[in-house]
């Protein structure tokens, strides 16, 4: 194979690790808000329930999710119930809303409460307050966390190649058949432009908000 | 009648009694300041007033309207307890500047909110009532001296300048009663004479102010009445002439010795 003809193959690959990036990413930023609201919830056995739910995620590799999302409901109906990828997004996307929602609570438990009273006295709802006050701080202080999470997602995706789903490194490991091997190492490249791009957009982010101090 | 009214408040957490029977009433205009040692139960009073505690017992009155009355706190709905926060501003000793904002936004931007809220009026109505209260955020802002820092953040100026600002964005929604926690305790000697001097110059006919303070010369100056808090009670209450020049309580002639010793 000419290095055109590998280039094209794992671009093709590189597709399906963007997919489950994007897809993770879309589904797992508004669960986690979800999640940590749960957490943070007044009603004991809500907050009780969800804690141990994060315990458990965090808890559990992620390739064993995988492996229990996609085997799991096979075995219990005798038949595939989600494609591989359907099972490998769902994986995702709860696991990283776990991680998510950990960061956003450390977020939101750090505006310090005179902030919120401020809205208050000056007759603020809660909405106000949160939308108008309290988010802007809770984005300034993820954003570093997040970017950590989100480049540590951009190389989780490899680990879907478990249930088969063909991304970048199982692509390069199919040609391994043919006894090429340095296609395996190319896609280290793939990663690495990736991640320097969100580099520079967290990087980006944070120089926009450094106008305030929180 | 008076114009402000506080009857009967007790608050406490747990076990701890921190407001035991706080009465005493205002005339418009007048000037409350409120000392005390740390922990005889100030801040937890203004609190309490600014509706961010819910005080056990004890009602709370503007001309002659009960506008806080504790045994129905519980079944205040959130609309309306924001509508009996307005008739008081509460001016923190953190500032609590909003530090996303810059300070011409930290003014308007809680009347804009309730602005946006009225369905009554058309945009066009809306538009000019929030030039309105863009020129009257100016003009504040021309009273606390600060006219030029409009566009400034919060982290690019003094912490004095910022508890200018503070007390200006209270001003803003017009309370009937401002409340002020100890409003100079945050910031270095040299700054507390600035928002001082605004506190002062706010002093009109129609302005009612209640002050926790611990800058004694500045409460004997500024007040019209002066309450001694100990133990969650009001121990002595006067004129300032009455409270610092013949103190009678031995709590407060030993409060008051202790405060000039250390200045
Ligand atoms: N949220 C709270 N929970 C428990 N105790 C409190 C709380 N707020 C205040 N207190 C207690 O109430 C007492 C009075 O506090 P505070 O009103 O802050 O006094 P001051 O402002 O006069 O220093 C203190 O003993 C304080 O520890
Ligand atoms: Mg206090």
């Amino acid at each position: 194979m000419t290095f055109w003809q590998v280039t094209l193959k794992l671009l093709e690959g590189f597709g399906m690790t963007c997919s489950i990036f994007a897809l993770t990413l879309v589904l797992a930023l508004p669960l986690g808000l979800l999640i940590s609201f749960g957490s943070m919830s007044k009603f004991k056995p809500l907050k009780l329930v969800v804690k141990v739910f994060v315990w458990i995620i965090r808890g559990v590799p992620l390739m064993l999710q995988l492996f229990i999302v996609y085997f799991l409901p096979a075995k219990l109906f005798d038949g595939e119930v989600f494609t591989r990828f359907t099972a490998t997004i769902i994986a995702f996307a709860i696991n990283y809303a776990c991680y998510f929602s950990e960061i956003f609570r450390a977020g939101i438990e750090a505006v310090p409460r005179g902030q919120i009273e401020a809205g208050q006295v000056l007759g603020m709802t809660k909405f106000q307050i949160f939308t108008r006050i309290t988010l802007m701080q809770v984005i300034k202080r993820i954003v570093p966390p997040m970017g950590n999470e989100i480049i540590t997602l951009v190389k989780d995706t490899a680990l879907a190649r478990v249930i088969s789903v063909i991304e970048i490194i199982k692509v390069a490991e199919q040609m391994m058949s043919y006894a090429i091997i340095w296609p395996l190492f190319y896609t280290a490249v793939f990663y690495l432009i990736f991640v320097g791009a969100l580099t520079l957009l967290f990087g980006y982010f944070e120089k926009k908000m450094s106008y305030y101090k929180v | 009648m008076e114009f402000f009214k506080v009857s009967g408040i007790y608050k406490s957490f747990g076990d701890i009694e921190v407001l035991r029977g706080i009465d005493f009433s205002l005339e418009k205009g007048e000037v409350l300041s409120i000392i005390g040692s740390s922990g005889s139960g100030k801040t937890t009073l203004l609190r309490c007033l600014n509706l961010l505690e819910k005080a056990d017992k004890g009602t709370i009155s503007i001309n002659g309207e009960v506008i806080i009355d504790a045994d129905a706190e519980d079944k205040y709905t959130d609309k309306e307890i924001r509508e009996k926060r307005l008739h008081m501003g509460l001016v923190f000793q953190q500032f609590n500047l909003f530090p996303q904002y810059n300070v011409l936004d930290n003014l308007i931007l809680a009347p804009k909110l309730r602005l946006n809220e009225r369905r009554d009026l058309t945009k066009a109505e809306k538009q000019e009532k929030l030039e309105k209260i863009t020129a009257h955020a100016y003009e504040l802002l021309e009273t606390i001296g600060l006219f030029d820092k409009a566009l400034a953040y919060p982290c690019e100026i003094s912490g004095g300048q910022q508890q200018r600002v503070a007390i200006a964005r209270a001003l803003m929604l017009k309370p009937d009663i401002l409340c002020f926690d100890e409003p100079t305790s945050a910031l270095d000697p040299e700054l507390t004479g600035e928002v001082l001097k605004v506190i002062r110059s706010l002093k009109s006919k129609d302005r009612t102010m209640i002050i926790v303070t611990h800058e004694m010369d500045f409460a004997k100056n500024v007040s019209d009445k002066v309450i001694f808090m100990a133990d969650g009670v009001i121990e002595e209450m006067g004129t300032a002439e009455d409270v610092f020049d013949f103190p009678k309580s031995p709590k407060l002639i030993a409060f008051l010795n202790k405060a000039t010793e250390t200045f």
